[in-house]
């Protein structure tokens, strides 16, 4: 469960004109949910993800994650905090001298799983985002929507409550981009929350999931089964 | 909680493969690192061995005190007994009358002993009688050379004053010119290492970020670097310490073979001995400076 109460992020970087990027957000995610969050570039979307993963610290209020105090945290604990959240962005990030099966593994390794573990657990994610027989691809190799399925098993693979993605079909022609959708879907009915930042409105009206507005730093609609926008 | 072996091992690995990764930056700074390693064991090699050679020619130089015209042996002992007792004497040496004659004889007599045989009854050398005294250290020279002046009974002190100025400021500028050397290179080499390791934060800042995005630990991310400075420390160091051991074992042959004129004087010490400090030292002084660099690098480029 994600709990934001009363959240503002103000960016003051060394220009004199700070930036409300937040402002009083509140908002209660629930486990197992599907959320899309829209709005206008700027509105505040991606400081929304990035308070939720501890890159930046909130000016004022309050973030819970799972019942974990992410506002105030120490930060030797985030590592292991970060571990409860998978994420994937619009760029994909993945390691290009490294191949689907090595970038996947990549983030098995770097929490010290075991390797009996990762030689189990990646060939079973990558058969989850249907890329098994291309696990000896480098990412250079692959298309977006492919390149973006090997993003989703690496950000799965460490088995995350939470999977945040923001714009994860930004760079997708809309077949592509419905294809990835669909798959975070099913994600989330294995029971995952997912947490999708996206500007696409035909793939925000078709999937009729909890759609949250956001204008300016504000929430300005919440609305459970609905579609992008919806002034109406 | 305590770290996992895995762990330790995961960085060690990460090391090794940034290393081979990055097998000309690696190069680059083994080989500095070498150079300085390698100068640092020239500069100690020579400074002892100077120090050595300087000691073994203090021992040679002493100080010698004749006394006044008809005074007695027992007399003599006495003062022999004050002087021994005085801090900073090594040795004291009494030469009679009748030594020193027999020494001048066998020096300039040899051809013609027969000449000296003449001077048989009446020792010319009479009232030669003296102490050789060696000091501890050739420095504290002149202030001994005074003290002995104003005890009664000695009319002269023979001493060279040139040697006891001139070999311990030698060591003393050998010291203090190596000293200021192996600091200046030091500094150099940490700071080569250093910007080895940001070079290689710098190519890795994508994997870093990504390792951080999924939950990677400070110490997992930071390890690895530590561990490439290790690696590069003891290459720098072991490298240089193997040359310079077999070039040492070769000097040494060459001033016993070769040099055997100055061998009195040009005696280096064994390999075994200047090894049983340079190893560690030179060994500690690679990894310390693999070290000291790459926590330099990571508090500069890997802030959390
Ligand atoms: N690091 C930063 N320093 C200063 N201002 C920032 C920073 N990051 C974002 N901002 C500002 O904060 C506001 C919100 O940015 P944010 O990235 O959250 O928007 P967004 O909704 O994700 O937009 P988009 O849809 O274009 O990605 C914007 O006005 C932006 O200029
Ligand atoms: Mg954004």
């Amino acid at each position: 469960m994600i709990i934001f109460e009363h959240v503002s992020k103000t960016y003051d970087k060394a220009t004199d004109r700070e930036t409300k990027a937040v402002q009083d957000l509140n908002l209660k995610i629930e486990k197992g949910e599907f959320v899309f969050i829209v709005g206008n570039s700027g509105s505040g979307k991606t400081t929304l993800i990035r308070l939720l993963l501890k890159e930046i610290e909130a000016t004022s209020g309050k973030i819970r994650v799972d019942g974990i105090e992410v506002t105030g945290m120490k930060r030797k604990m985030i590592p292991r905090y970060r571990r409860h959240l998978g994420v994937v962005f619009q760029d994909f990030r993945l390691l290009k001298d490294k191949n689907v099966y090595e970038n996947v593994a990549f983030a098995q390794r770097v929490v010290v799983a075991p390797s009996r573990e990762i030689r189990k657990r990646v060939p079973e994610v990558l058969a989850m985002v249907g890329l098994s027989s291309k696990y000896k691809s480098l990412p250079s190799q692959l298309s977006g929507g492919e390149q973006q399925r090997v993003a989703i098993a690496r950000a799965l693979v460490n088995r995350p409550e939470i999977l945040l993605a923001d714009e994860p079909t930004g760079n997708m022609d809309p077949g592509n981009a419905w294809q990835i959708m669909k798959l975070l879907e099913e994600i989330n009915q294995m029971g995952t929350t997912v947490v999708v930042v996206t500007h696409s409105k035909e793939i925000v009206d078709k999937m009729k999931k909890r759609v949250i507005t956001m204008k300016h730093g504000v929430i300005v609609t919440d609305k459970k089964e609905s579609g992008y926008g919806n002034e109406n | 909680m305590g770290m996992r072996i895995s762990t330790l091992w995961y960085c060690i690995r990460q090391g090794f493969r940034s290393i081979r990764k990055h097998k000309l930056f690696t190069l680059a700074s083994v080989g500095t690192m070498a150079i300085c390693v390698f100068l640092f064991c020239i500069f100690y090699s020579i400074v002892t061995n100077v120090q050595y050679m300087v000691k073994n020619l203090e021992n040679t130089v002493g100080v010698t005190v004749f006394f006044d015209e008809g005074i007695s042996e027992e007399e003599i002992f006495a003062i022999g007994d004050v002087i021994e007792a005085r801090e900073g004497v090594a040795a004291i040496e009494y030469v009679s009358a009748e030594k020193a004659w027999e020494s001048y004889q066998k020096d300039y007599f040899a051809e013609a002993p027969e000449l000296a045989e003449g001077f048989a009854k009446d020792n010319p050398l009479a009232n030669s009688a003296s102490y050789e005294i060696y000091l501890d250290d050739i420095a504290g020279q002149q202030e001994f050379v005074d003290y002995l002046k104003t005890v009664p009974g000695i009319r002269r002190v023979n001493y060279s004053e040139m040697a006891a100025t001139g070999l311990s400021s030698v060591n003393n500028l050998v010291g203090y010119v190596s000293m200021g050397i192996i600091l200046i290179l030091l500094a150099v080499a940490v700071f080569l290492i250093s910007n080895t390791i940001a070079i290689t934060i710098s190519v890795r800042k994508e994997e870093i970020r990504i390792m951080r995005m999924i939950g990677a630990t400070n110490f997992l991310i930071r390890a690895p670097f530590v561990v490439e400075g290790l690696i590069i420390g003891a290459f720098g160091a072991g490298i240089p310490l193997v040359i310079v051991y077999y070039a040492y074992g070769y000097a040494v042959r060459f001033c016993i073979t070769r040099l055997s004129i100055l061998s009195r004087i040009l005696v280096l010490l064994p390999v075994g001995e200047v090894f049983r400090v340079l190893i560690p030292v030179a060994l500690g002084l690679g990894l310390g400076i693999g070290l000291f660099g790459s926590i330099f690098s990571i508090r500069k480029h890997l802030k959390a």
